[in-house]
């Protein structure tokens, strides 16, 4: 009986919140990695397809981000199903292409301009039309560093 | 007696000294196992836009490894239908020549790969396609940067090897305007 009421009464000391600062840091620093600041909304349906021959984008700064895809269902009522080009957050004709890449090149230092990438980010099931008739506006425009966007296929 | 010592032990903080500890440790092994989103892809260079369209009847047939990729997603190889499996290694033996056939490259340095589609064909076959040709120059400089060096071919590799692989094994590959078939409505 005694042992009973000796426990209970041994539940006063806090735990110290000493650590707490560190441990709110701690989630923050991982949220600070992990959180991707997406710039644009997708309205077009991008899965893109699996390859084994990648290559790493690597700054960040000097990518220009190019989406071809099927519009999503909330936008196929005004755009139809046919593939579409989305340069930044809206739809746009390839004869825009220019002017959008105009506008990213000169965010970029003169320095680094000669390596501005175009990713393509084009849906697998899109045909090739489209995609070629992009990659042909961008070679008028001098854009040639193109990557093509593809996730990492297990062998 | 046992009781007042008992209360006098709970009075004790619990040591936080170490919290710290335990938290870094936490953010290290998140940091480590995370994988934060990244953009990966094929990278290309397209070659600069020209009006007239590049003539290719001036080279050499042995030297043209022509690539078909139709509407239906089907691949027409040197004129003969393949499987895309088998891609990779054809285009190896045809680029290395290792047996000097009469009717595959003269040299690494000549081989030129073709690489034709419509316009309806899926982008994902073509994707796939233009990785097993990537593949098969990747795989032949790994093997060229081990026999001459002695290490796996990087990008990190210093410049000068880099420059000395490709230019024994050039990349080059032409891609053909499409033709107009299989276009979606």
């Amino acid at each position: 009986m005694a042992k009973f009421s000796k426990k209970r009464g041994s539940a006063s000391p806090e735990v110290s919140t000493a650590s707490l600062p560190d441990i709110i840091f701690m989630l923050l620093f991982f949220f600070m990695v992990v959180t991707v600041l997406r710039d644009s909304e997708l309205k077009v349906k991008v899965s893109t397809p699996y390859a084994t021959q990648l290559t790493k984008l690597e700054e960040k700064s000097l990518v220009n981000y190019l989406y071809i895809g099927r519009p999503t269902p909330k936008f196929q009522p005004v755009y139809g199903t046919k593939p579409r080009l989305q340069l930044g957050d809206k739809f746009a004709s390839i004869a825009e292409i220019p002017l959008f890449l105009e506008k990213h090149k000169v965010k970029v230092p003169e320095a680094k301009r000669p390596r501005i990438t175009s990713s393509l980010r084009v849906d697998g099931e899109v045909t090739m039309g489209i995609v070629q008739d992009t990659k042909t506006q961008l070679r008028k425009s001098g854009q040639l560093r193109v990557n093509y966007s593809a996730k990492k296929r297990a062998d | 007696m046992a009781k007042k010592s008992s209360r006098d032990r709970m009075k004790n903080e619990i040591n936080a000294g170490s919290m710290a500890d335990i938290a870094f440790l936490l953010l290290i092994f998140f940091l480590v196992t995370t994988t934060i989103a990244e953009d990966k892809g094929i990278l290309v260079r397209l070659p600069p836009w020209s009006e007239e369209e590049p003539d290719i009847a001036k080279l050499k047939t042995r030297n043209v490894y022509s690539v078909l990729v139709n509407a239906q997603n089907q691949l027409l190889v040197r004129g003969e239908p393949m499987d895309i499996e088998n891609l990779r290694e054809n285009a190896k033996e045809f680029i290395m020549n290792p047996t000097k056939r009469e009717d595959m490259s003269e040299s690494p340095k000549k081989a030129i790969i073709s690489l034709k589609n419509d316009r309806g064909t899926n982008y994902k076959t073509y994707l796939a396609v233009y990785n097993e040709l990537k593949g098969a120059y990747d795989e032949l400089w790994e093997d060229l940067c081990q026999r001459r060096y002695g290490v796996a071919y990087s990008e990190e590799l210093p410049t000068a090897y880099k420059r000395t692989i490709k230019e024994d094994i050039p990349m080059i590959l032409s891609e053909a305007e499409p033709t107009n078939f299989g276009e979606e409505e």
